[in-house]
Parts: C-alpha cells; structure tokens; sequence
C-alpha cells in the first residue's frame, strides 16, 4: 500500500503544479542582483545563502496541497480503515513531496548558480546542501501541513510555524557553502535525520487530532 | 458471529455529552438502522463504530468494516474506474451492481453527485469487508440508485456479512432501529 500511496501522491503533485516553487526559487535568484547590484564580488558571496532563503520560501507554496485536500475528501479515514497507519501515511506523503520537490529544486540550482555568478566550487558545496537538506524540508512541510489541514488562512500560518523550525538547517547550509572546511555540513545532515525521524510522528497525531 | 458490538458507550463533542447507555450487537446476516433527528449524532456514531473517533466511555469491538459516508473519498482528476481501483482491485462488479459501469473512462470531477454516492456505496461492495456502515446512504439517489443499494444490502447480508446504516429517511426493507435522542 505504501509504494501505492507514494506512486498517486507523487503523480497528483507532478500532474498539479509542482513546477510552482521551483520557478519561485528562480524568480527570487532573479531578483537579488537587482536588490545588492551588479557587484559580481558581493554576488558571489552571499549567493548560496540567498540561495537557500529562496528555497525555504519556495518550500511553504505547496503545503496547502500536501494533506487538506486528502482530509477534506476522506481519503485520509479510509487509508486508516484499510489498516494503514497514520505514521505510514505521513511517510508515504514526505516521500512523494520530496520527489517532487527536491530532484527539480537542484536542478534548478544550475541556472539559479550561474545567475549569481557562483565559482564551481561553490556550486558544488550548494548542491550537496540541497540534496541532503531538502529531504528535511520536505518532511518539515508534510509536518506543517498536517498540523495547519483544515484553518482558515493555513498558508500564512504555516509560513510562521515552518521557517522558525527551518532556521537551523539554513545556518548549517549556508555556513557549508561558504566555507567547505567546517563541520556544518555533517550538522546539516543531523538536523535533517531529525526532521524526517519525528515528522511522520508530528503529521500522524496531527491527522488523528484533525478527525472529527 | 458478532460483526460489531457496543457496549454502554458514550460520545463526547466539542465538550457536550453527545449520547450515553448505546448498547447493541450486530452479527453475521444482520442489519440496523440508527435514526434520529439532525444533530443527535447519527453521524458520529458511524464514525465512532469506524474508530475515527474514540469513545468516552464503554466498548467496543469491531471487525474489518468499510465506511461510506459523505466524503467520497477518489482523486477528482482520475477515471472512475482508476480511482475506485485505488482502494480494491476488482471494482468492476461492483461498479454494474450500482449501475455506474458506463462511468469507467469518465473523470471523477466530472460526475455528479448522485453519482459520487454510486461510487461511494461501490467503493463499499467492492471492500471484502464483513460489516458495511453507511452514513446517510440515500442522500442524493434517485429512485434506481436507492434500489440497487437495496439489493446489494441483500445480497450482502445473505453472504453473512452486517450493515450499520444511518439515515433519517425510511431504507426499502426491514430494519430494525436504534434511536438516538429518544
């Protein structure tokens, strides 16, 4: 059931509008030259960081997608009455977002890098952040969203809730990409192992506690 | 064989004693009807036999049970039949008995809401489950639709299985009734 569950989550995203946040990351790469200026120097400095506030940002535009939909139309009541478990669910769900989400976000990275005018080195330092903290911000987004399905204005709410958990695994991001020889990255990965350790959790009481 | 059993059960909503003392047992080839007027929690007792909400106090026992209710439960963007065949593989005859086959290829978004209750009510038969509980089963059936759904109740309750249904309109055949606020 889970692989089931993953292939339709994974299709509904691919097929709705999971290209969205990937064009908000590159519009936002777009716009900081023209906020800091042409300074190729200052660009190429604070680049990575921008970067990552870029993906944070373009992470909180599909989680009103992610569980409401499912909670509004009962599918989430009858996977639990075919014997799924909620946790399993809230697995299933982080994985098919992050498919979504993380491959076309370091794709995206690419033309976002050359824009700002980011050295290969650092490019390189980038995408291994990307890759090993989107699965983190993938499950912290699947959290958000269960724990804000069915408010009124859950999309602002979940911008508050989502990027004050997020802020640690942006220090130890950026501070990776802008020196590679530090330990962040290894810190990095530790606050994304925790994310997806407790998410499913997180998103199961929240989907239990939404049953009404 | 007991299908589904309460025990002295009570419900709580939003802080107000929903019901209290409901005792029944439903077995193998049985049915009943829980009515009462809007509000008085017909619906929740549906979800709470389900499991989808925990009692307050009492037991219950169930066995493996499908639910229709008014969510429908199938991506909007799928065919039909894809999306029933989400939840059970063999849908098809299911499908003919609540007279919706020729809806196969047609996407879910498109059907009305008649039709959605087909499809819900056939999500349900095509469920290997023993005990059906069905919310409010005849909302937006037109006279054949509330036929069929009769028969395949017989038919269900011939091959041993149960059916909890809620409603406050009169379902073809004999139920006895369990009423709520009485």
């Amino acid at each position: 059931m889970i692989g089931a569950l993953i292939l339709r989550d994974l299709g509904r995203e691919l097929a709705g509008a999971a290209w969205l946040p990937v064009a908000f990351f590159l519009l936002v790469a777009t716009l900081v030259p023209f906020a800091v200026g042409p300074d190729a120097q200052l660009l190429a400095r604070i680049g990575p960081g921008a970067l990552w506030i870029a993906a944070l940002t373009a992470a909180l535009l599909p989680i009103e997608r992610l569980i409401e939909p499912d909670r509004a139309d009962g599918v989430l009541d009858q996977l639990a009455l075919h014997g799924v478990a909620d946790e399993t669910t809230a697995v299933a769900k982080i994985a098919a977002h992050w498919l979504s989400f993380g491959p076309l976000l370091f794709i995206a990275a690419f033309p976002a890098a050359v824009l700002l005018g980011i050295d290969p080195a650092a490019l390189k330092r980038l995408l291994l952040s990307i890759w090993i903290g989107t699965p983190g911000l993938a499950a912290l987004a699947v959290a958000v969203a269960a724990l804000t399905a069915g408010l009124p204005r859950a999309g602002s709410i979940a911008g508050l809730l989502l990027l004050p958990v997020a802020v640690p695994l942006l220090i130890f991001a950026a501070a990776f990409c802008g020196d590679g020889s530090n330990q962040a990255l290894a810190l990095e990965a530790a606050i994304s192992i925790l994310l997806l350790a407790g998410a499913p959790f997180v998103t199961a009481a929240a989907i239990r506690a939404a049953r009404t | 064989m007991t299908l589904l059993r309460f025990e002295d059960v009570s419900l709580h909503r939003g802080g107000r004693l929903l019901f209290e003392g409901v005792s029944f047992v439903l077995g193998a080839g049985e049915r009943l009807q829980v009515t009462g007027q809007n509000g008085v929690g017909k619906s929740s007792l549906i979800r709470l036999a389900a499991g989808l909400l925990r009692e307050a106090s009492g037991r219950i026992e169930r066995s493996p049970l499908a639910l229709a209710d008014d969510n429908v439960a199938v991506d909007r963007e799928l065919t039909l039949k894809q999306a029933l065949s989400f939840w059970d593989g063999s849908v098809g005859t299911a499908m003919e008995a609540l007279g919706i086959a020729c809806l196969a290829e047609v996407p879910v978004r498109l059907l009305s809401s008649g039709q959605l209750k087909r499809s819900t009510l056939a999500r349900v038969a095509a469920s290997d489950a023993k005990l059906w509980l069905l919310d409010e089963p005849l909302n937006a059936l037109d006279g054949d639709g509330a036929e069929r759904l009769s028969r395949i109740i017989d038919a269900h309750l011939t091959a041993g299985g149960a059916v909890l249904a809620a409603s406050h309109q009169a379902i073809a055949g004999e139920w006895p009734k369990l009423e709520l606020g009485a």
